[in-house]
């Protein structure tokens, strides 16, 4: 009614009619849906890490690789032959282990303390007849146990056990907190409650160069400067020249500016009123920072500190510089032990082939880093909203 | 706090209390100047590597090449042809000529081959700026005593060969011009694929997006995606861009094969991997610029009859621009100094030509800072703590540049 109503009015005025109904507009449909589409890209993101993460792991746990057990046969064995000899001394055999002998397969069945008694032709394979002396070899599989239980690591010769790459990267993070928390949230604490405008305007810049300078300049630094630097103080025989304390530290410096900065804007989003009002009961100034706005920004300095820890366990330039390559299980801060991250970058600056364990392993390591560093990252969310005080 | 109920007791704490007070108030602060001491001795590391005395000690003595009483410098270029055959194999001699006739070679070209295959400068030992200034005189000594042939020298490693000349495994020779190529051309690349993604991405969310379960998942999304780590990006990228799509990013699709590269280990593989590392920032910091438009900017462009798009692209994005550009500039800087996900991509080892475009081979700056570092040479310490000071210049140029523009347009609105 109203749209005839004026056209009405301006055909009164002698103008042409216009027509304000509501048009389709086809291009806006397809720039929204252009639109959406990048906004989805980043979902497609995190599928495709899931995915490719997910599926080379797989592959690393159902894969076979053979494990040579120095063990041949004494005499020829026949095709149909169930039990044969072997030579003494090289790798225990069990009872229920797949062997390989040239292209076949056999599963043991018994076994005594020189003849294996097998059943022929497994896995898809024609049972053969073998000259004496050929090599027996061993299937090994990653199992999901021997994965998080195991001490050792090298999948190429069928150890699969996470735990020395896990430890150091537990080693070197906690060394890194031990350095940016204290440091970081008294700068944090200086910066809000007791610097001048002035000093902190000249401050936090220099933090922000801090934050800014690439990974693998710390890792330079740690290398060329405080490895030697510790070397000299602790003395050459106790540290090595590639170790996990050296890098640790250097970490720490690098998520420093990351925690003053997190920690100092929690800090900072508590209310003036507090602090005047525990002024008002007499408290002393650091009275008031350590007891009213410390505990008052608990939740903002909580999460900061976990998104540090999280930062610090996928932190990898740093360690594949400084903290040594080989895995090493060890507990001590001073010896070369590589890292999770560490360990990705060795074995993938080479040139590796696409259809090897090493391959497959390096996806099993990031799938287990991804689920750590996103476990951190979803409890420091939680605690935000969970704890967050409003005022 | 306690004793504030006991009468009398108050007056006596406070003391005690200021002391404490005082006591923590020198703890912050030292911990503040801890940090910066920090900042200090890293860039103290880095130039003290850059700059120092070098002992070179030459293969053949420039001076023994002199023909009747003329010096090197002013031989002839037949002289110098004539030399460079003298001292150099056979074989070397053959391949210089079949490389290009020494016919067509200037004398200046001659000269060079004379210089770097005849006299051949190696350094043989190298210090640090802090003992150059420091302990001049011991080094002197010790020169003259161990490397009596070796000439000391007062060097900066950061000099206009290591700009200008590509990679070598030759210390004296090496340069860092491809590595700046390869990340010049990376991250056109990356710029090209997270820029649009990302402001494309913001503008839905903050301008389009009802508010329903899929805007949640994607905003919980890109905020998880910001945390995780570089070097799963890599990983992603390797199986992704290097694997799956090697067909696209070889180049093998549009018949722009790079007879070096037969893989899908190049500069576009590299480049997208680091778009996508960069989109959650640069969307995270378009959606703050977007946010700050005044509501009221919006509503007076429908009020003139302007569609939505039309609104957001003629008054929404002019005024979102430059918060927009800031987070893509910090975006870019933190991608210039990315290296795990780039080796873990397939960085090359050795490069050696220059990057002719998205399907080349690629070396970055800090990937060759990477593999320098991990060198045992001393030499090699002090290349990358030249190159170190390129790749900080570059960054804190783009660092300075995203906060002029935040400084001189936040107090438009």
């Amino acid at each position: 009614m109203r749209d005839t109503a004026l056209s009405l009015d301006v055909q009164a005025t002698g103008v042409a009619a216009v027509d304000l109904r509501r048009k389709p507009r086809l291009g806006e449909k397809v720039i929204q849906s252009f639109l959406l589409i990048c906004a989805v890209t980043s979902i497609f993101t995190t599928v495709g890490i899931v995915y490719e993460l997910a599926r080379e792991s797989l592959h690393f746990f159902t894969r076979q690789s053979w494990e040579n057990t120095n063990k041949r046969i004494v005499a020829d064995v026949g095709a149909q032959a169930a039990t044969f000899e072997v030579s003494q001394g090289g790798a225990v055999l069990r009872e229920g282990d797949i062997v390989r002998l040239d292209e076949e397969v056999m599963q043991i069945v018994s076994r005594t303390s020189d003849a294996l008694t097998v059943a022929r032709g497994q896995q898809g394979t024609a049972a053969a007849a073998h000259d004496a002396g050929a090599t027996l070899f061993k299937a090994s599989r990653a199992t999901l146990r021997e994965f998080f239980t195991s001490t050792k690591w090298n999948p190429q010769i069928g150890h699969f056990g996470v735990l020395p790459l896990v430890i150091s990267t537990l080693i070197t993070s906690s060394i890194a907190m031990l350095v940016a928390l204290p440091l970081g949230l008294s700068t944090a604490i200086y910066l809000s409650e007791y610097a001048s405008e002035r000093a902190r305007k000249t401050l936090k810049p220099i933090l922000e160069v801090l934050a800014g300078i690439p990974t693998v300049v710390y890792g330079y630094f740690a290398l060329t400067f405080m490895t030697p630097l510790l070397r000299s103080i602790l003395g050459r025989d106790v540290v090595e020249v590639y170790n996990m304390a050296s890098a640790g530290i250097v970490m720490g410096i690098l998520i420093l500016p990351m925690v003053t900065s997190m920690s100092e804007d929690a800090l900072s989003a508590v209310p003036n009123a507090l602090r005047q009002a525990a002024y008002a009961m007499g408290a002393t100034r650091v009275e008031t920072a350590l007891q009213v706005v410390v505990p008052a920004a608990f939740s903002g300095l909580a999460a900061a500190f976990i998104v540090s820890i999280s930062r610090a366990i996928g932190e990898t330039m740093i360690v594949a510089i400084a903290a040594g390559a080989g895995p090493a299980f060890t507990f001590n801060p001073f010896q070369a032990a590589e890292t999770m991250t560490g360990h990705i970058v060795r074995i993938s600056g080479g040139d590796i082939s696409y259809d090897s364990i090493d391959y497959n392993s390096i996806f099993a390591i990031g799938l287990l880093l991804f689920f750590m560093t996103l476990t951190l990252n979803v409890i420091s969310q939680c605690i935000v909203r969970r704890y967050r005080e409003v005022y | 706090m306690k004793s504030i109920s006991a009468n009398g007791a108050f007056e006596e704490n406070i003391p005690q209390r200021r002391r404490t007070g005082q006591i923590w108030h020198t703890l912050f602060q030292a911990s503040t100047i801890v940090g910066i001491i920090f900042l200090s001795a890293l860039l103290y590391s880095v130039l003290n590597q850059t700059f120092g005395l070098v002992a070179i000690e030459n293969q053949v003595d420039p001076a023994a090449l002199a023909v009747g009483g003329v010096s090197v410098e002013e031989l002839s270029k037949e002289q110098l042809v004539a030399v460079l055959q003298e001292h150099v194999s056979k074989g070397l001699f053959r391949r210089f000529e079949y490389d290009r006739p020494f016919a067509q070679r200037s004398r200046e070209e001659v000269y060079r081959l004379v210089w770097q295959h005849v006299v051949a400068p190696q350094a043989v030992e190298t210090w640090s700026l802090y003992e150059s200034i420091f302990a001049r005189d011991e080094i002197e000594a010790a020169v003259a005593e161990e490397f009596p042939d070796a000439t000391l020298q007062f060097r900066s490693w950061l000099n206009r060969r290591l700009l200008t000349a590509s990679q070598s495994s030759d210390p004296e020779q090496a340069g860092i011009r491809t590595a700046i190529l390869g990340s010049l051309w990376t991250i056109a690349i990356t710029i090209l694929t997270a820029f649009p993604l990302g402001v494309g991405a913001a503008i839905y969310l903050e301008e389009y997006a009802p508010d329903n379960w899929l805007t949640r998942l994607l905003q919980t999304n890109i905020n998880n995606l910001a945390g995780v780590p570089s070097i799963i990006y890599g990983l992603l990228g390797l199986a992704i861009f290097v694997r799956a799509l090697e067909v696209l990013t070889s180049g093998a699709m549009f018949g722009a094969t790079d007879p070096t590269t037969a893989n899908g280990r190049t500069i576009l593989s590299a480049g997208m991997t680091l778009g996508l590392l960069i989109l959650p920032l640069i969307i995270i910091n378009a959606q703050e610029a977007i946010r700050a438009v005044p509501d009221a900017l919006r509503r007076a462009s429908y009020g003139l009859g302007a569609t939505q798009w039309q609104t957001i692209w003629w008054h929404v994005l002019p005024n979102a621009l430059p918060g927009i550009l800031t987070g893509t500039i910090l975006g870019v800087s933190r991608a210039i100094g990315e290296t795990a996900p780039l080796v873990v991509v397939g960085a090359s080892t050795f490069v050696a030509i220059d990057p002719r475009g998205p399907f080349s081979k690629f070396t970055t700056l800090p990937i060759q800072v990477f593999q320098w570092t991990a060198r045992p040479q001393d030499e090699y310490r002090n290349l990358a703590a030249g190159a170190i000071i390129i790749l900080l210049l570059l960054i804190i140029t783009l660092n300075a540049l995203a906060v002029v523009l935040r400084n001189r347009y936040s107090r438009r609105l």
